[in-house]
């Protein structure tokens, strides 16, 4: 039954119905509402069995939900931002260790300096940590794909991030047809984990491994992942079958059969994205767009195959590496070898708006060959004052950080509709 | 397409305001999409809410920069924030204070905005009357089903009630539908006039 509702409290609701015995958390924005909910639903006695583990710190989210999957419960945990880089290192012992462990990671940006609000480069910091990344376009795909990352994540024994924007889909009210418990529990099977620690049958997990045999565990790892690859689409066709509707799976085109350019994006910007395509298709330009859904593993594949005959590929992300360029457009790269211009788009960065009209104008350039191919894009850049804040490097003296001197310069004291 | 922008500070409602007009809508059959625009969370700074509504699926995800109806639930903004920008000819205006446009100080909006769509409600003090407590957000909403009429006073009736069940939901329906009456009183003057 579809329901207006805030997008924390749809996935706070369906991972409840995915029966996680132990919730481990530490609330950072913009994840708090969902943790929130779902401690409400502990408490309440609403999700039973279970355990909510009000910890001290990500890290310690994180080595909870690996002790509680390792002693063969369902875990669960969310975080963002710097709450997943106090993760880290215990995250590649999850995935290191083959738990199934599910998270939600609400984007957001990381500092310094400090932001709360959305972009991806949280996610993307931990993308070769061994986790699956999952990306959800809408609260309603946020929410289908929990119930999917549960099945996926026991089925091969990896840990699943699913990632949805911050603020942009976690804090927005839309329609969500929430999945029932009694659909979940017809589609996820009771968790049956591969290993299990037992004081009555006392082993030892996590052993140290030499030259001798790392190599071979870490292509096992890699093996494993792109195993993922071809599981990813036939848990999103059991979903379809069971719940009569399409979430997540690899890749999703729009309207790119026949385009010539095609705009590459992950997450909730899809949606944006696609208006400014039936507008652009409306004055008869070839374009389409692909979401790419999973992140981790790497669809090369499934990427090589939708954009086979585009001549023009539009790479926008959220996050990018510094001092070397796109992260997701490296990866495209990688899928498409030589043949397709390959244009590197960074937008959205610390929850700056990307609307139509700057995306239409975009879009525009890059028709009209405007745009560089070889050079890294900045969406809506502010040059102005980039040259002005670089003036004041130049002139000397002790010119005191960027970040301090900008927001002076500009005055800001608030929220602004933008 | 239609989108509404509520101005407010932290601690008004202002979010609440928009999630409730977007379960109103929903509960009336259309689509509805409700968003922050957070700064740092704090009571009584500047807060912008958006709610777009749609007999189409919504995709769109940007703020609304050209609202067809703005909200104002605190008019001492009026002097710290751009709040009439992107508004067409066409918009509605429904400013939360106990004076008349005029005395606000804003006589020039009259020409640039249709005069039975730019109006202020005293929703403080109706919600001080009805509720008890200066939350103006929920009263607010009932004045602007009666401005705009893109959602009906019950849809937002309703929207209080199953946000705040009981007798705080109740009083907030009575602050609603009394700004609704008064808005209708005041649109009726100027049609008639």
């Amino acid at each position: 039954m579809l329901e207006q509702l805030e997008g924390s409290q749809a996935i706070a609701r369906t991972v409840a119905a995915c029966r996680p015995e132990v919730i481990s958390a530490y609330p950072i924005s913009p994840q708090t509402h969902i943790v929130e909910g779902l401690s409400d639903l502990v408490r309440a006695g609403d999700l039973a069995p279970c355990e909510y583990l009000m910890v001290e710190s990500e890290f310690g989210a994180m080595s909870a939900c690996i002790g509680a999957s390792a002693a063969g419960a369902r875990a669960y945990t969310a975080t963002a931002s710097q709450g997943l880089l106090y993760m880290a290192e215990a995250l590649y012992n999850a995935s290191g260790l083959g738990l199934p462990i599910v998270m939600t990671l609400a984007n957001r940006a990381i500092g310094a300096p400090i932001n709360i609000w959305n972009d991806h480069s949280d996610a993307m910091s931990q993308r070769d940590s061994g986790w699956i990344q999952l990306y959800a376009e809408t609260n309603q795909e946020a929410a289908d794909l929990h119930v999917q990352a549960f099945r996926l994540a026991e089925r091969i024994s990896l840990p699943v991030m699913v990632c949805m924007d911050g603020f942009i889909l976690t804090h927005a009210y839309e329609e969500v047809d929430v999945p029932s418990p009694e659909r979940v529990d017809a589609y996820l099977p009771p968790f049956e984990p591969r290993q299990v620690l037992d004081p009555d049958e006392p082993v030892t997990i996590g052993a140290m491994v030499g030259p001798e045999a790392f190599t071979e565990v870490r292509y096992l790892m890699h093996a494993k992942q792109l195993e993922a690859l071809d599981l990813i689409p036939s848990i999103a066709g059991e979903f379809e079958s069971a719940f009569g509707r399409r979430s997540g799976g690899l890749v999703r085109g729009y309207r790119i059969e026949d385009a010539e350019t095609v705009v590459i994006a992950l997450g909730s910007v899809l949606g944006t994205i696609e208006e400014v395509v039936d507008e652009l298709r409306e004055q008869g330009v070839r374009i389409g767009a692909l979401a790419i859904k999973c992140f981790r593993p790497w669809p090369s594949q499934e990427i090589r195959a939708a954009l086979s005959d585009v001549g023009r590929v539009i790479v926008l992300e959220k996050a990018f590496a510094v001092g070397a360029g796109g992260i997701v457009g490296q990866n495209v790269r990688l899928a498409l070898g030589g043949g397709a211009r390959i244009h590197d788009v960074i937008g959205g960065l610390g929850g700056r708006p990307i609307t139509r009209r700057s995306l239409r104008t975009l879009l525009e350039d890059v028709l009209a060959d405007r745009l560089e191919p070889r050079l890294l894009h900045f969406l809506d850049l502010d040059h102005d004052v980039v040259e002005r804040e670089l003036e004041r490097l130049r002139r000397g003296g002790r010119p005191g950080p960027h970040a301090e001197n900008i927001v002076r310069e500009l005055g800001i004291v608030a929220a602004r509709p933008h | 397409m239609f989108g509404v922008r509520i101005h407010g500070r932290g601690g008004q409602g202002v979010v609440t305001a928009a999630e409730l007009l977007s379960v109103a809508a929903f509960d009336e059959g259309r689509h509805a999409q409700a968003f922050p625009t957070f700064g740092s969370e704090r009571t009584g700074a500047p807060v912008v809410s958006f709610c777009r509504i749609d007999d189409r699926p919504i995709r769109v995800r940007e703020p609304i920069a050209e609202p067809d109806a703005l909200i104002v639930q605190d008019p001492t903004l009026l002097h710290q924030v751009d709040l009439f920008s992107g508004l067409g000819a066409n918009a509605y205006v429904l400013i939360n204070s106990s004076r008349g446009i005029a005395e606000l100080g804003l006589a020039e909006l009259s020409g640039r905005f249709r005069r039975e769509r730019l109006l202020t409600v005293p929703a403080t003090a109706l919600a001080r009357e009805h509720v008890g407590r200066p939350l103006p957000n929920a009263v607010l909403l009932g004045g602007f089903a009666a401005l705009a009429g893109v959602v009906s006073i019950d849809a937002v009736a309703a929207a209080i009630r199953g946000r705040f069940p009981g007798p705080v939901g109740e009083a907030n329906v009575a602050g609603a539908e009394a700004a609704g009456g008064y808005v209708r009183g005041e649109v009726g003057g100027l049609v008639g006039a």
